[in-house]
């Protein structure tokens, strides 16, 4: 009783652990369940023109680092002559492009492809809470300024509501007196920044992106950092809207310069994007780089291997049919395991011609073996030559299909010939000692099953899920250690014991 | 006839089915390291000489291709013989030659054969084509079995044999297997021997079927099966039932042959009994089964003896007591 429950447990641990490992990769490492998925990615380019003056030139430009909704899934430089770098410092990333020598008009590219997070994130928290920065006034500055944030500071309760209150104060098409005065000497954004950092609330000015496909020459849009409660909370200077707008990536975070050229004047930068779609396989391939799931998955292995794999991968699949239909329906096969190897050459040649060859190859096979046992010879040697026939059968229709213009003639070569021997072998005794009906029941059964397991193993959503999750083995393992335990009556014993009228019933 | 069964009607009826057998009966029951005795016919024969176990009489063995040229010669003292796979299973690969007539042997059929053609069959065993595996093999030649004048009649062109499951060393199911024109002299059910169920308390017969299908007489000679009863019946259940002290197999085919001068002989045993046994009784074996496990663990019976009149006692048909012939001897009354 002790050994059945340690079997159970052994069963359910591996179908827990395949479906855990399946669940995690798939929510880490992003690759979908489901074969033939797209994604939608960004292409955002920045294009950085200046003049150079003929001097050494140095490039520096702010790149995202870690925008809040985005992943950075690749990214390059189009720069013919300059070399380039990436800098991390300060957890702040910035993209140098530098050359000995230069002059004239300079156009230097950074292309990032990004990724919409599935999983929406907050603003990035700061541990340490930052001091407002000390602001300058004239003295009729000073006044106006304290007469704004008295007002604001009536009507609101916290840094939030206080930002949004300032920011309907002065962003408004008529402004009131103070702001007016404000605004003469100082534009919009940065006047709120400074109002702000005056009330004592931490602010801040980032620069994003609004991501619309197809749009050219855009430029950077100014959105307020505000320090509200334990982290930063974002607004639209000119509506007051908190959050960061859908589809807006942060491109400089820190208030940091955007872009310093050294060796050059007239410098800007323009932004163009546009969506792509790409395979979500093959986004999760590039992606999964960081995550501690590319060590245990394939896609790490060259390419070569890979296309190996996933022909190996598919194996378990096709033992499971076998299990299945041996244990369960009790199909008569000749050879164990050889439906598999059928299965799997039918992967190459496609279903029908398939089908179609296997059984000439087999028929013709059956017919030369006929003569051979008049020739009396011995069983290894008849064999071997019942491999060099096979081989030559499928030269010739090779040849043959070759010269009708059929692709199919080709790929028979994928057959297992020792296999294919064998089957003849095998067949052609069954045919002498129990008759061609043996024949006809037990190669039926080997095809249907290969049938079978090459339906199961074409599926692409098989297909996909071996290949990428290969922890769906142990599912099939499972599945095949309850079959191999299974006592019950095969759906052919149904039949064979029909008969049985059982008259001596107690 | 129904296309099929239910299952739950098969459960309840107690039949043993195919994943039950190997799961319960044989992984429980038979030790692997114990099959080589029974897999290799030579290894059985020599075992059960040691154990004084009457067996067919082995007049050569051939081990190497070499030794089938001059087979002619070893084969010289006319008569019949059967050429036999040591390791072949479910009766392939054996060859029954009755009688000799000039160049050629005569099959139980009457095909007849050349030298040539034994000397192919033989070279194949000695390949491994008839073996489990297909390993090499050996092929032994026996003597010919002289059955049972009383079996005329009920078997066609071949001999009868009686197959005795034993499970835990009692004998708890038997049929006799008769051959007949469509199985080729085989007694094997699946190639169209006809299976005669036998009361294991009598050894008479319980059913016949060929194909699955019931009889009542012999397709080919029309003989009425409900004429059997088996003679020396307990002394075949005593036979069988030693094959378990021999091997140490649990659950154990025998196959036992009636011979006309040396009476009961072992053919040839079986570790993977097959199921067909069933539908010749008409009954399951499944509750037979489970009653032998309760009992034996009690281990009331040691002796075959004692083994073989608890099994009588208990499998008896209803019925069928109160006919049961008068231990030890009873000799069956056969039409001729």
């Amino acid at each position: 009783m002790t050994s059945r429950i340690f079997f159970y447990a052994i069963v359910c641990t591996l179908i827990v652990t395949g479906i855990s490992i399946a669940w995690l990769r798939h929510t880490h490492a992003h690759i979908p369940f489901l074969p033939g998925l797209q994604s939608q990615v960004w292409l955002v380019e920045a294009r950085i023109d200046f003049t150079a003056l003929g001097a050494p030139v140095t490039v520096s430009l702010d790149i995202p680092d870690d925008p809040p909704g985005f992943q950075i899934f690749a990214e390059q430089t189009a720069s013919p002559g300059y070399g380039f770098s990436i800098l991390d410092a300060n957890d702040n990333r910035r993209g140098e492009w530098s050359i000995r020598s230069a002059s004239g008009p300079q156009t230097l590219y950074y292309k990032a492809q990004i990724v919409p997070q599935r999983t929406p994130l907050t603003a990035p928290g700061d541990a340490a809470r930052p001091g407002a920065a000390v602001v300058h006034w004239d003295a009729s500055e000073a006044l106006a300024a304290r007469q704004i944030l008295a007002a604001a500071r009536a009507t609101s309760s916290n840094h939030a509501s206080m930002t949004r209150e300032v920011i309907k104060l002065v962003a408004t098409p008529a402004p009131g007196q103070n702001a007016a005065l404000l605004l003469t000497e100082t534009p919009l954004v940065p006047l709120l920044e400074k109002l702000l950092n005056y009330a004592g609330i931490p602010t801040r000015i980032v620069l994003g992106l609004h991501l619309e496909d197809g749009r050219r020459n855009q430029q950077l849009v100014p959105l307020l950092e505000v320090f509200a409660g334990d982290r930063w909370v974002h607004f639209d200077p000119r509506t007051g809207r908190q959050g960061i707008p859908d589809d807006f990536l942060l491109w400089n975070q820190d208030g940091r310069s955007l872009l310093d050229v050294s060796g050059g004047r007239n410098s800007q930068v323009r932004f163009a994007m546009m969506n792509q779609s790409i395979p979500a396989v093959q986004l999760a391939k590039t992606t999964m780089e960081e995550s501690s799931f590319a060590f245990f998955g394939v896609h790490r292995l060259p390419v070569e291997e890979q296309n190996m794999l996933r022909m190996v991968l598919l194996l378990p699949l096709g033992a499971l049919v076998v299990v299945f239909m041996r244990i369960m329906i009790g199909v008569q096969t000749s050879g164990t395991f050889m439906p598999i190897l059928i299965a799997l050459s039918f992967l190459q040649t496609a279903l029908f011609p398939g089908l179609v060859s296997f059984i000439s190859i087999v028929a013709f096979g059956l017919l030369l073996r006929g003569y051979l046992s008049r020739l009396n010879l011995l069983l290894v040697a008849r064999i071997a030559t019942i491999v060099i026939i096979v081989i030559s059968v499928i030269l010739f229709s090779s040849l043959l299909g070759y010269q009708l213009g059929f692709n199919t003639g080709m790929t028979v070569t994928f057959f297992p010939i020792i296999i294919i021997a064998w089957t003849i072998e095998r067949m052609s005794i069954l045919w002498e000692d129990e008759g061609p009906r043996e024949v006809l029941v037990q190669g039926g059964g080997s095809l249907l099953v290969a049938v079978m397991a090459y339906l199961l193993m074409a599926w692409p959503v098989t297909a996909h899920l071996s290949f990428h999750f290969p922890e769906t083995n142990l599912i099939i393992l499972a599945l095949i250690l309850i079959m191999g335990n299974y006592t019950g009556y095969k759906l052919s014993e149904l039949r064979r014991f029909r008969a049985m009228r059982l008259k001596w019933l107690p | 006839m129904k296309r099929f069964i239910g299952a739950f009607r098969l459960k309840k009826l107690g039949l043993l089915g195919m994943n039950c057998r190997n799961i319960d009966f044989i992984g429980r029951y038979n030790q692997r390291s114990l099959y080589p005795l029974v897999d290799d016919k030579l290894k059985t024969k020599r075992l059960a000489r040691r154990h004084g176990i009457p067996v067919p009489r082995l007049r050569f063995v051939v081990r190497e291709q070499h030794q089938i040229r001059d087979i002619e010669r070893r084969l010289s003292a006319a008569g019949g013989f059967a050429v036999k796979p040591a390791k072949g299973s479910g009766g392939r690969g054996i060859l029954v030659i009755v009688e000799r007539s000039g160049e050629h042997f005569v099959k139980a059929s009457g095909a007849r054969l050349t030298l040539g053609d034994l000397k192919r069959h033989m070279s194949n065993i000695l390949a491994g084509l008839y073996s489990l595996a297909g390993t090499p093999d050996v092929a032994i030649v026996e003597e010919l079995i002289q059955f049972d004048a009383r079996f005329q009649g009920f078997s066609h062109e071949g001999v009868p044999d009686i197959r005795i499951i034993v499970f835990q060393g009692y004998p708890v199911m038997a049929m006799l297997r008769l051959a007949t024109h469509a199985s080729d002299g085989k007694a094997n059910l699946h190639q169209g021997a006809v299976g005669v169920g036998l009361d294991i308390s009598t050894g008479r017969c319980l059913n016949a079927v060929q194909f699955s299908r019931t009889l009542s007489i012999h397709p080919d000679t029309g003989q009425a099966f409900d004429q059997i009863r088996l003679p020396d019946w307990p002394g075949i259940l005593h036979l069988a039932s030693r094959c378990y002290e021999m091997t140490g197999l649990g659950y154990l085919g025998t196959d036992i042959v009636l011979d006309r001068e040396q009476g009961p002989l072992l053919l040839e045993l079986n570790a993977r009994p097959g199921l067909s046994i069933q539908i010749a009784n008409d009954q399951g074996l499944l509750p037979r089964l489970r009653h032998i496990e309760k009992v034996a663990k009690a281990k009331r019976h040691a002796s075959p003896e004692d083994r073989v009149r608890y099994a009588m006692e208990t499998f008896g048909e209803p019925g069928s007591i109160d006919t049961r012939p008068e231990l030890p001897f009873r000799t069956a009354e056969v039409r001729g």
